[in-house]
């Protein structure tokens, strides 16, 4: 049966409750929204883009999982590919699915699986509605990075656009060049250039522009006119430098504006794939605290909606029981790795800071003058919603509470000593070691690789060099990076050279060396 | 707040990423096919199956960085009895040296192989990729007598039953028109004005011009008839011979006692093997067992397969065998007929030209491809040829339709099955 067969049979539930028992139908879904927003707008004061709510199956949260968790993207084979993983896995019961997917969209777009029951819809509502909306438009880096409003048309105009692609070129053309520049796609980002929010709106014309500018100046005349030979000066490696903008660390951007070899339309796809990562950048760097912020936002509304008696107890524990789940983080020795469950670390945080700011120990008032005791609980997680990343996060508000709730302890990993050494543990000697240390794994230059194209002699043999900066011990994956070297080469066209550099000594650690493929006759 | 359900949306939307994936891997798709097929579980063959490729095929590269050596720090939590200064032993292998667990963990590039639930379809055209049946078979496929009635354009005569009577309608009005024959609308107004004129005695003039006129009308309209037999349509219908979709194939074996059961394996694979094969050509193939050592039988496949004879050997036999079942059941003209033989070449010396009689003069007309495999005895070095392929070879000589071949163990079944089928050149 259909929910929607269930709206006019449900009894109106007892005085008060939004609903009872498991079964969800739409008119509950708006009532417990309609709650949690009296809720999270009044009461926790979250500043939220529209909301949009969709209702999806399995299968179809399979296919969002595929594509990044983006409602539509255009075609290739890897995202069959990881289609075909994640079905697999679930059809195995090795994976579970997770019980939303939110889209750092304006509308903010979630996507409930109609599996839920009741209290986990308003639920998922509270922590992707809510608590995720609030995070995406309120952070910094999402704010700075990110063009939410844009992206929805952006990706509909890239698969159109990759789509006749492969109608005017035969699907291999466009494979390679995607094939290409998903294996440099962590290398088509800018990073450090500050703000350039790309207004994703105007791509769709500017490239339609472009194609119009070309059919109108296009005059077959031109071909026949002898060229002239432009005598040039010896071409000085600082000269040319300047003129391409090298360094640079965006290496898909550098390509699409100067390999030699493409033709627009590969630029474009390039730019596409570049534009996306582009797009992605920022959530890998606040997933923590992201997480964090909407598993707080979700158990504080679900607990005043109880406290209200808007649930019941049942439901309630219901709650208590799948948050409980989501941030486990177990121990070192019951399968924790080194990385921290983003749930746990970033919920224990949250509750801390909530709880310095309302009942401080003297161990708080200690580590957090600032903002122990000064009883503005939620104005200070808005604020550091609004202002950190996880590494910075971190970096400021993890307390020697929360490290002894996690009892964390740091190895020193030394490849010449045959132990491992435990150097500092949750005691007063370590915190700030540790704290550094977990800050310095969340920190994206450790990552993200530092790789800069330095120079290329685009008058002698065009051979595109580039550098990663690095240290002993921290180089490349030799597969990996000679396959992904023979892709940059295949879209530059002429030979690729990347040294490895200690960032140090300015050594040279190793040398990969890439020619393209040879065109197929 | 906007609700949308999106569940009645259209499914499948990963089909066509999945089917490049099958594309991509395509190399690697059949060699994990014809793995699964060598690996011993023929009765699976043709059902829906998971396989594994190798996920090297699959691979997306990209730049990252691997710990090899060097000093490093890691925080874990879960801390119950280290104080600091203690000193851990290295875990054997895996996280803490080498691992770089947290940089290479990022990117999923740590799975082996990559488990793929192929459809029967997708994984028969994975098996049977660049095979194909004979030319020589397709060309009498298509010579079949089946015939099937097909509806084609429209003709002048036909029976009344089949009259298109639109068309006809139309083809008469254009007559009608082109002819000028009156409407009846038009002689009743004259009428009506002549009997109007007659009654209060008008004009005699007018009177007379309107009944010549009236005369003239009704004459064409008598030469001009409303439907004309040049009108008539009809739907026309032509006799197309249609390709018989049904094949038998035959399995003759040798059961007597020089064939070991290992041998009868190998046979068994060979006709396994050719059946798949065919039932994806055909809507239908029906499977007839034919066993013989002195006398030969019909007997079902697990009798087939499974019930040890004894026995000296006479093929002849099974020929005769042969030709008597597919007269009573599976006349020429509608059905596709295969043979498939195994045998181990033995056979007592005077029935081999008998046999080779058999089939060159009455099995081979009928059969669409007969295959002859001899399977060699265990590890046996080359052997002279055997009495019975000798004598087939004279026949294959001239006749196209009968091929053989010798299989000597279990992974020389598919080449030479491939061998056999393998599409031939264009050209040829």
């Amino acid at each position: 049966m259909s929910p929607l067969d269930a709206i006019g049979a449900a009894a109106a539930p007892p005085a008060g409750l939004l609903y009872s028992g498991s079964e969800w139908n739409f008119d509950i879904l708006r009532r417990s929204y309609d709650a949690i927003e009296r809720i999270a707008l009044d009461e926790l004061k979250l500043d939220v883009y529209p909301n949009r709510i969709e209702v999806i199956t399995s299968e179809q949260m399979l296919d969002v999982y595929t594509s990044h968790g983006m409602p539509l993207i255009y075609k290739h084979w890897s995202f069959g590919k990881r289609f075909v993983g994640h079905e697999n896995a679930y059809r195995r019961g090795l994976m579970g699915l997770a019980y939303e997917v939110v889209i750092n969209s304006d509308p903010c777009i979630s996507y409930l699986m109609e599996e839920n029951s009741a209290t986990m819809q308003a639920l998922v509502i509270a922590h992707a509605a809510f608590g995720h909306n609030h995070f995406f438009k309120n952070n910094r880096l999402f704010r700075e990075w990110t063009a939410p409003s844009g992206i929805l048309d952006y990706l509909e105009f890239a698969r159109g656009y990759i789509a006749q692609c492969e109608d005017r070129h035969g699907v291999q053309a466009v494979e390679r060049i995607l094939d290409a520049a998903h294996a440099l796609q962590n290398q088509g980002v800018h990073r450090h250039s500050g703000a350039r929010v790309i207004d994703l709106k105007a791509e769709q014309q500017r490239e339609r522009d472009r194609r119009e500018h070309e059919d109108s100046v296009f005059n077959d005349l031109w071909r026949t006119v002898p060229g002239t030979r432009v005598e040039k000066g010896p071409d000085t490696a600082a000269e040319r430098r300047r003129r391409l903008g090298l360094p640079e660390e965006n290496v898909l951007y550098f390509l699409e504006k100067n390999a030699p070899l493409l033709a627009p339309w590969e630029r474009e796809v390039i730019r596409i794939v570049r534009l996306i990562a582009q797009y992605f950048y920022p959530q890998p760097q606040a997933k923590m605290m992201n997480e964090g912020c909407a598993t707080w936002v979700h158990y504080e509304i679900m607990s005043r909606l109880h406290a209200r008696g808007q649930i019941d107890d049942a439901a309630f524990l219901e709650t208590i029981h799948s948050t409980t789940n989501v941030i486990t983080q177990p121990g070192f020795d019951s399968g924790g790795g080194p990385n921290f469950n983003p749930y746990a670390l970033g919920y224990a945080m949250m509750t801390d800071i909530a709880r310095v700011c309302d009942a401080p120990t003297e161990e708080d008032r200690a580590w957090f003058p600032d903002i122990a005791g000064n009883g503005n609980a939620i104005g200070t997680l808005h604020h550091a919603w609004a202002e950190y990343r996880d590494e910075s996060f971190i970096q400021q508000f993890l307390s020697p509470a929360v490290m002894r709730q996690f009892k964390l302890f740091r190895l020193r990993d030394d490849t010449e000593k045959p132990y491992l050494l435990v150097d500092a543990i949750h005691d007063a000697q370590g915190y700030r070691d540790i704290r550094r240390s977990v800050a310095r794994s969340y920190d994206p230059g450790n990552f993200y690789v530092d790789i800069e194209i330095v120079d290329v002699d685009l008058s002698g043999d065009r051979c595109l060099r580039l550098q990663h900066r690095t240290s002993p011990g921290h180089l490349l994956d030799e597969k990996d990076a000679r396959a992904s070297l023979r892709h940059l080469a295949d879209l530059w066209g002429y030979e690729v050279r990347l040294l490895e550099i200690d960032r140090q000594t300015d050594t040279v650690l190793a040398t990969h060396l890439a020619s393209p493929p040879r065109p197929a006759t | 707040m906007d609700i949308i359900d999106r569940r009645p949306n259209p499914h499948g939307k990963n089909l066509e990423n999945r089917r490049r994936v099958l594309v991509r891997a395509r190399e690697a798709v059949q060699r994990a096919a014809r793995d699964a097929v060598a690996s011993g579980k023929l009765r699976e063959v043709g059902q829906e199956r998971a396989i594994s490729i190798p996920s090297d095929a699959l691979h997306e590269p990209s730049l990252h960085r691997v710990f090899s050596s060097g000093v490093r720090d890691v925080v874990l939590s879960g801390n119950k009895v280290f104080s600091p200064g203690d000193r851990l032993q290295r875990p054997p292998s895996g996280r803490g040296k080498g691992g770089g667990a947290g940089e290479a963990g990022e990117d999923g590039g740590g799975e082996d192989s990559f488990r793929f639930v192929l459809s029967r379809d997708e994984f028969l055209d994975a098996f049977f990729d660049d095979l194909a049946l004979p030319d020589l078979v397709k060309r009498q496929i298509a010579s079949t007598d089946t015939t099937t009635i097909n509806r084609a354009g429209l003709s002048s005569d036909g029976s009344p039953s089949q009259l298109d009577l639109g068309r006809t309608m139309r083809h008469s009005m254009a007559r009608r028109i082109g002819l000028r024959r009156p409407k009846p609308d038009l002689v009743a107004e004259l009428e009506l004005r002549i009997a109007a004129l007659e009654q209060d005695g008008g004009d005699p003039d007018a009177l007379d011009a309107l009944r010549s006129e009236l005369h003239i009308a009704l004459r064409r309209m008598n030469r001009v008839p409303w439907i004309d037999p040049v009108d008539m349509r009809y739907r026309r219908y032509t006799v197309t011979p249609k390709p018989t979709t049904r094949a038998v194939m035959f399995c003759l074996m040798d059961v007597s006692g020089s064939m070991t059961e290992r041998m009868k394996d190998l046979a068994k694979r060979f006709f396994l093997l050719l059946h798949v094969f065919l039932e994806r050509r055909y809507k239908r193939v029906d499977l007839v067992f034919i066993r013989h050592s002195e006398v030969a039988e019909e007997v079902d496949e697990d009798t087939f397969f499974h019930d040890p004879r004894t026995g000296g050997t006479i093929v002849s036999s099974a020929l005769v065998e042969l030709i008597r079942v597919q007269s009573e059941r599976y006349a020429a003209d509608s059905w596709n007929i295969y043979v498939a033989q195994a045998s181990d070449g033995d056979n007592s010396g005077s029935d081999t030209p008998k046999s080779c009689a058999l089939l060159k003069e009455q099995i081979l007309p009928l059969v669409q491809y007969y295959a002859y495999i001899e399977i060699v005895g265990s590890g046996a070095v080359i052997r002279g040829e055997t009495d019975l392929w000798r004598g087939y070879r004279g026949v294959a000589e001239d006749n196209d339709r009968l091929v053989m071949r010798q299989v000597g163990d279990k992974r020389d079944i598919f080449p030479v099955f491939r061998d056999l089928f393998a599409r031939k050149p264009e050209a040829a």
